[in-house]
C-alpha cells in the first residue's frame, strides 16, 4: 500500500497528536462522538512557512492576534530570509512565522511544532525537521509539482517520501481552491494567488478553533479602499475555514482554553513596538520630549517606523544619513534638553561607539538601543543572537562605562525603555538597551498599562538664578546638572576633552583625569543601589543555579519549571540589569554549587561572572540564529544536577 | 527662526562674547582674526548669548566654542553638523553655528556636511580652510594643492583637491559665501549675511596656518597682488576686479574670460552677479574660478530662500499635534486594534 496517499487521522493517532510529553490534557472519545469535536490541548505550536512573497508574516501575525483574542498566552517567532525576494520557490526564499499559544503562562515560541503549513516544497524542506512526530503537515498540493520540488532540491516528490509517514499529512489544493473562491471578482491570477495565505489561515483557524472576527476586521481595515481585494481575502479565509468544516480532509479539531493571566485589558504587542511605546510613555512620565534619530538597519528599523507614525503624540523622528549622524543628532538633542534616542543593530552600534563615548564624556542623558543580530559583520542579519554583551560593556575606547539593560521578553521592552529613561535622566548618562532579533520581532499579550501605575520621572533644568552654577558640580548620585541653552547666565561649553572636576573647563592634568575617570565609573557603579532585589525562583540555595539575561529568559524559565516539576532542584535568576550587575548577585551565586549560564553567544556573561565573582560557571552556548530549545536546557540542567 | 526674534536683549559689546578661557591657538594663527570678527558680528546683531550655540568637531578651528561666552559643544571629529542638526530639531529656537575645517568638514565629516546643507537645516556652517591638518601637525588635507609636499606626502600630494564651495553648491545649498581671515571688514559682512540667512549657510574662510602651511593664501592676502587675484562679489553688479577696477569677467560660451574694460568692452558685456538666481549654475561657475587662471570670488555667491528642515519639521509637528487639540493620549493608542479583557476572577467571588 502506498502509505503516502492522504493519510486520515485515526483515533490512535489522536492520542499521540501534538505533544508526546503528555500535554494532551483531555481526550475526548474520538471514535464515539463526532470526529470533529474539539480535543482540548494545554498548548499548541503552529508554523506557517512559504515563499517570502506568500504572506506568511501576515498569516502569523493574524494567528497571533486571533489566539490572543481567544484568551491564550501567546509567544511568537517570526523567521524571515535576508533577501526581500529571493528566487521564488528556493530554500533561500522561505519565510516562516511560528505561533505558540497556550491555556497557561508560556515563555517560549515552542521547540517542536505541532502543525506546519508548507506552501511549497522549499518550505517543507526547510521546516519539516522541526515538526513533532504525529504533527499536522498541511501542504498546498498544487505547488508540489516537479518544477517546484526540483527547485527545492528534491529528486522526487517529497510527499511520496516514506519518511513523512510519521506526520499527519493534509494535502489541500490551496492554489486551485483559492482561485475558485475569487473567480468572479475580476482579479488577475497573480492577485488571486496572493490570497492563498488566507486559505491556509482559515483552515488553521478551523482546526484550532480560533475566532475569525479579528482577522475579518483586519481585512476590512487594511483593504477597505480596494473592495475587490478585501472581498477576495474574506472569501478565501472563509473558504479555508469551511474546507475544514465540510470536507473529510481534517478529522479533528483542537481547543486551547484561555490562560489565566492577571486581570486587565490585553493586546498583542511586538518587541520593537513595545520599546517605542515605552519610550513614549517615559516621555510623558518625565514631561521631556523624545527626539529619535535612526538609520535603517534590520532588525531595528521597526522602532523608527513605529515612532515615525507617532508625531501626533509629540514624538520627533529623524532618519539620519548614517549611524554616526544618528547618535550625534541624539547627543545634540540631549544638549538641547530633550531625550535623544537612537537604535541600531551590531554593525551600526560599532559605528556609534565614538558618539557614545562623547555622550559618556558630556554626561548627557541618551538612550542607545542595540537590537542584536547574528554577527560579526553582516552575519545573519535577520537572525537573533546575544553576542554584543561585551561590546555594550567594553566596546568603546577609554574607561567608558554606561548602564546596560536588557528586556526579558518582547513586551518587557516597554518596561525596560521606561527604566532606561529614568536612569538616563537621574544619573545624566547614556544608557544602552540590549534587545535582540527575537525580542524585537516576537510578540506576546501585553496587559495595557496605565501611566498612573508608574512613578513620574522628574527632570530638572537649573534656572537662570542658580547660584554658583558649575556644569560638572555633582549631586548625591554624582550626576551633573542638565543646564540647557536658552537659560541666561548658565552659558557653558562642554566637549570631548577631559574636564576639570566641577568647573568642566578643559584640563590636561593627570591627577584630575584620574579623579574624573573614577567619578564617571563610580556614578555608573552606584546605579545598582536603586535596583529592586534580584529575583530568584526555585530553591533558595542548593546545587544548581541558572543565570540568564535578555531574550533567553523564556527558554530558561520554561526549562527550570520543567526541571522543578520533574524533581530536579534547580534555581533560576534572570538579569535585566547587565551594568552595573545587581549588588545582591554575588550573594545569590554563592548559595549554589554549580552555575549554568545559557547564552546565544560563546559565553560572554559567563566570562563576566567569572571575572567579577571568581566563580567557575558552565556556559551553555548556541549561535544558530535561533532561540534555545527548552529541551536542550532541560538536558543541561539534568546534567548539572546529576554530575559529580 | 528669524533673527529678529532674538534681537531683544540690551546691546552687548564684542568682549561680552568672550569666554574666560585663554585662547590657545599659535601666535599669528588666522583663527584669531575670525574669532574677533565673530564676536563683533554677534555683538552687532545683538544675538543673545544664551540663545546661541557653537558646535564643532575636532581640529584647531574646532576649539572655537571654548572661546565664546555662549553655549557650546566641542564634539567629535567631523560630526558637528550632525550634532547641530539634532540640536536644531530639538530646539528650533536657537541660533546654531558649526565651526569646522578642511579636514573635519571635507574629509572625515563630509557626509554630515553634505546632508546638513541639502536638508537646509537652519544653521551657519563656517569652514576654516587652511589647506592642511594643523592639530595633527601637518598632513595634507582634501584642499591641499596637488604636488604640495607635507609630512604625510613628502614628495608632494597626489590627491586631487576638492573645492568647498563647488561641493556646497552641488548639495543644493541655499547660502554660499567666501571670506578671508585678514579681510576683516569683508569677513564681518559675510558672517552677518550668513547669520541673517534662514537655512543652512555655508561659509568658507581662507585661513592661514602659520606653522604648517604659512602663506597658503598669500596670493589672496598680499597687499600688492590681492586686487588682481580676488574679485569681490556684489549682488546685481558686474564682475569687476583689479587695482584700478579695470578688468572684468565675461562669458565665452559657458567659460569665463578675463577682459580689460575699454577698447569697446564695457560693463554691460560683463557677467552680472545674481546671488538670488534660482538655478545654482552661476554660483557653481563662480566657485570654479581658481587662482592663478582667474581671480577668486569672495563674498556671497548664493542666497536663496527655501523652507528650512527644522521649520518644516516643527510645522508638521505642530500641525499633527494641534489637529487633535494637543498631543494625543497614549491610552488611546494602547487600546487601538484588537484588545480583550481578562476578568478578575477573585474579585468576582463573593467575600467570605
Amino acid at each position: 500500500m502506498n502509505s503516502f496517499s492522504p493519510i486520515r487521522a485515526s483515533s490512535q493517532e489522536n492520542t499521540v497528536l501534538m505533544r508526546e510529553r503528555g500535554e494532551v490534557v483531555q481526550q475526548q472519545s474520538v471514535a464515539s462522538s463526532s470526529v470533529k469535536a474539539g480535543v482540548e490541548l494545554r498548548e499548541a505550536t503552529v508554523r506557517f512557512a512559504g515563499d517570502s512573497g506568500d504572506g506568511m508574516q501576515l498569516a502569523g501575525t493574524q494567528l497571533t492576534t486571533a489566539s490572543a483574542a481567544a484568551g491564550n498566552d501567546v509567544v511568537t517567532l517570526p523567521d524571515f530570509p535576508a533577501e526581500i525576494r529571493a528566487p521564488r520557490g528556493t530554500k533561500a526564499g522561505v519565510s516562516g512565522f511560528q505561533v505558540h499559544f497556550a491555556g497557561r503562562r508560556i515563555y517560549t515560541p515552542g521547540d517542536k511544532i505541532d502543525a506546519l503549513v508548507a506552501m511549497n516544497p522549499a518550505a517543507l524542506a526547510t521546516n519539516v525537521g522541526d515538526l513533532a512526530r504525529g504533527g499536522l503537515l498541511i501542504v498546498d498540493s498544487n505547488s508540489f509539482v516537479k518544477r517546484e520540488w526540483e527547485k527545492a532540491g528534491y529528486a522526487a516528490n517529497p510527499l511520496d517520501d516514506p519518511a513523512l509517514s510519521q506526520f499527519r499529512i493534509i494535502p489541500v489544493e490551496i492554489t486551485e481552491l483559492t482561485r475558485a473562491a475569487v473567480k468572479d471578482l475580476g482579479l488577475t491570477t497573480k492577485e488571486a494567488d496572493r490570497c492563498r495565505n488566507f486559505f491556509a489561515m482559515g483552515l488553521v483557524y478551523w482546526i484550532f478553533d480560533r475566532p475569525l472576527d479579528p482577522t475579518l476586521r483586519f481585512i476590512a481595515a487594511k483593504f477597505g479602499k480596494r473592495p475587490a481585494i478585501a472581498e477576495a481575502n474574506r472569501r478565501v479565509l472563509m473558504a479555508g475555514y469551511h474546507y475544514g468544516e465540510t470536507t473529510e480532509a481534517v478529522h479533528q479539531r483542537y481547543v486551547v482554553r484561555p490562560a489565566e493571566l492577571p486581570p486587565g485589558t490585553y493586546r498583542s504587542l511586538s518587541g520593537n513596538q513595545a520599546l517605542a511605546w515605552g519610550l513614549m510613555a517615559a516621555s510623558r512620565l518625565s514631561n521631556c520630549d523624545l527626539v529619535y534619530a535612526g538609520y535603517p538597519i534590520t532588525p531595528a528599523s521597526d522602532i523608527l517606523h513605529e515612532l515615525a507614525m507617532r508625531w501626533d503624540y509629540g514624538v520627533k523622528t529623524f532618519q539620519a544619513e548614517d549611524e554616526i549622524s544618528a547618535v550625534a543628532a541624539a547627543v545634540g538633542a540631549a544638549f538641547g534638553g530633550k531625550m535623544g534616542v537612537t537604535a541600531s543593530s551590531g554593525p551600526g552600534i560599532s559605528l556609534k561607539a565614538e558618539g557614545l563615548g562623547l555622550a559618556v564624556m558630556l554626561e548627557l542623558p541618551l538612550i542607545a538601543v542595540n537590537v542584536q543580530r547574528a554577527g560579526p559583520s553582516t552575519g545573519l542579519p535577520t537572525k537573533t543572537e546575544q553576542a554584543d554583551l561585551l561590546q555594550a560593556l567594553f566596546g568603546r575606547h577609554g574607561e567608558c562605562p554606561l548602564p546596560v539593560l536588557a528586556p526579558q521578553s518582547p513586551a518587557d521592552n516597554f518596561e525596560i525603555a521606561v527604566e532606561a529613561w529614568r536612569i538616563a535622566v537621574r544619573y545624566m548618562t547614556p544608557v544602552m538597551i540590549l534587545s535582540d532579533g527575537y525580542l524585537a520581532n516576537g510578540a506576546e499579550p501585553w496587559r495595557i498599562r496605565d501611566l498612573s501605575e508608574y512613578q513620574p520621572i522628574p527632570v530638572r533644568h537649573p534656572d537662570p538664578d542658580t547660584q554658583d552654577f558649575l556644569p560638572y558640580r555633582r549631586d548625591e548620585r554624582l550626576a551633573r546638572p542638565w543646564a540647557v541653552p536658552g537659560t541666561p547666565n548658565l552659558m557653558h561649553r562642554i566637549g570631548g576633552l577631559e574636564k576639570q572636576v566641577d568647573t568642566g573647563t578643559v584640563s590636561y592634568d593627570g591627577a584630575n583625569h584620574q579623579k574624573m575617570v573614577q567619578l564617571r565609573a563610580q556614578k555608573v557603579a552606584g546605579i545598582s543601589k536603586e535596583y529592586p532585589p534580584q529575583p530568584v525562583i526555585g530553591p533558595e540555595r542548593g546545587k544548581v543555579l541558572f543565570v540568564s539575561w535578555g531574550g533567553t529568559f523564556g527558554a530558561v524559565r520554561s526549562a527550570v519549571q520543567e526541571l522543578l516539576e520533574t524533581g530536579y532542584e534547580v534555581a533560576h535568576t534572570h538579569l535585566r540589569y547587565l551594568n552595573p550587575l545587581p549588588d545582591d548577585l554575588g550573594d545569590i551565586l554563592s548559595r549554589y554549587e554549580r552555575i549554568v549560564v545559557p547564552e546565544l553567544n560563546l559565553g560572554q556573561l559567563a566570562v563576566l561572572l567569572q571575572a567579577k565573582y571568581l566563580r567557575p560557571v558552565r556556559s551553555v552556548s548556541k549561535v544558530m540564529g535561533r532561540p534555545f530549545n527548552v529541551e536542550d536546557l532541560v538536558e543541561a540542567g539534568r546534567q548539572a544536577v546529576e554530575e559529580d | 527662526m528669524s533673527i529678529d526674534a532674538l534681537l531683544e536683549t540690551p546691546s552687548l559689546g564684542p568682549n561680552d562674547y568672550a569666554s574666560n578661557q585663554e585662547v590657545r591657538w599659535c601666535p599669528g594663527c588666522g583663527d584669531y582674526a575670525i574669532l574677533a570678527q565673530m564676536k563683533k558680528t554677534l555683538a552687532g546683531l545683538g544675538l543673545p548669548r544664551e540663545k546661541t550655540v557653537f558646535v564643532s568637531g575636532i581640529g584647531c578651528s574646532s576649539r572655537f566654542p571654548y572661546y565664546m561666552n555662549t553655549y557650546g559643544v566641542h564634539g567629535i571629529h567631523g560630526r558637528a553638523p550632525a550634532i547641530a542638526t539634532g540640536l536644531k530639531i530639538a530646539r528650533p529656537d536657537l541660533s546654531v553655528w558649526v565651526i569646522t575645517g578642511d579636514g573635519d568638514g571635507l574629509s572625515i565629516g563630509t557626509n554630515h556636511l553634505i546632508h546638513a546643507i541639502r536638508r537646509n537645516v537652519d544653521i551657519n556652517i563656517i569652514l576654516f580652510n587652511n589647506r592642511i591638518y594643523g592639530l595633527t601637525k601637518g598632513q595634507y588635507s582634501p584642499t591641499t594643492p596637488l604636488g604640495h609636499p607635507t609630512k604625510s606626502n613628502p614628495y608632494g600630494s597626489l590627491d586631487n583637491p576638492l573645492y568647498a564651495l563647488s561641493l556646497a553648491v552641488g548639495c543644493e545649498a541655499t547660502f554660499v559665501a567666501r571670506g578671508i581671515d585678514v579681510h576683516q571688514k569683508h569677513l564681518g559682512m559675510v558672517l552677518e549675511r550668513a547669520a541673517a540667512h534662514k537655512g543652512a549657510s555655508f561659509v568658507e574662510i581662507y585661513q592661514n596656518c602659520v606653522v604648517f602651511y604659512d602663506g597658503a593664501w598669500d596670493y589672496a592676502t598680499d597687499r600688492d597682488t590681492k586686487f588682481e587675484t580676488i574679485l569681490e562679489l556684489e549682488h546685481g553688479k558686474p564682475l569687476i576686479f583689479g587695482k584700478n577696477r579695470d578688468k572684468g569677467i565675461r562669458f565665452v560660451g559657458i567659460e569665463p574670460q578675463i577682459v580689460s574694460l575699454g577698447n569697446g568692452v564695457s560693463e554691460s558685456d560683463l557677467i552680472i552677479h545674481n546671488e538670488k538666481a534660482e538655478q545654482p549654475t552661476l554660483a557653481y561657475f563662480l566657485s570654479r574660478m581658481h587662482h592663478p587662471e582667474f581671480p577668486e570670488p569672495i563674498g556671497v555667491f548664493r542666497d536663496v530662500s527655501r523652507p528650512t528642515f527644522d521649520e518644516l519639521m516643527d510645522a508638521r509637528h505642530r500641525e499633527l499635534v494641534s489637529k487633535r487639540g494637543g498631543p494625543r493620549d497614549l491610552d488611546q493608542l494602547f487600546h487601538e486594534g484588537e484588545t480583550w479583557t481578562v476578568e478578575d476572577h477573585q474579585a468576582a467571588q463573593p467575600p467570605e
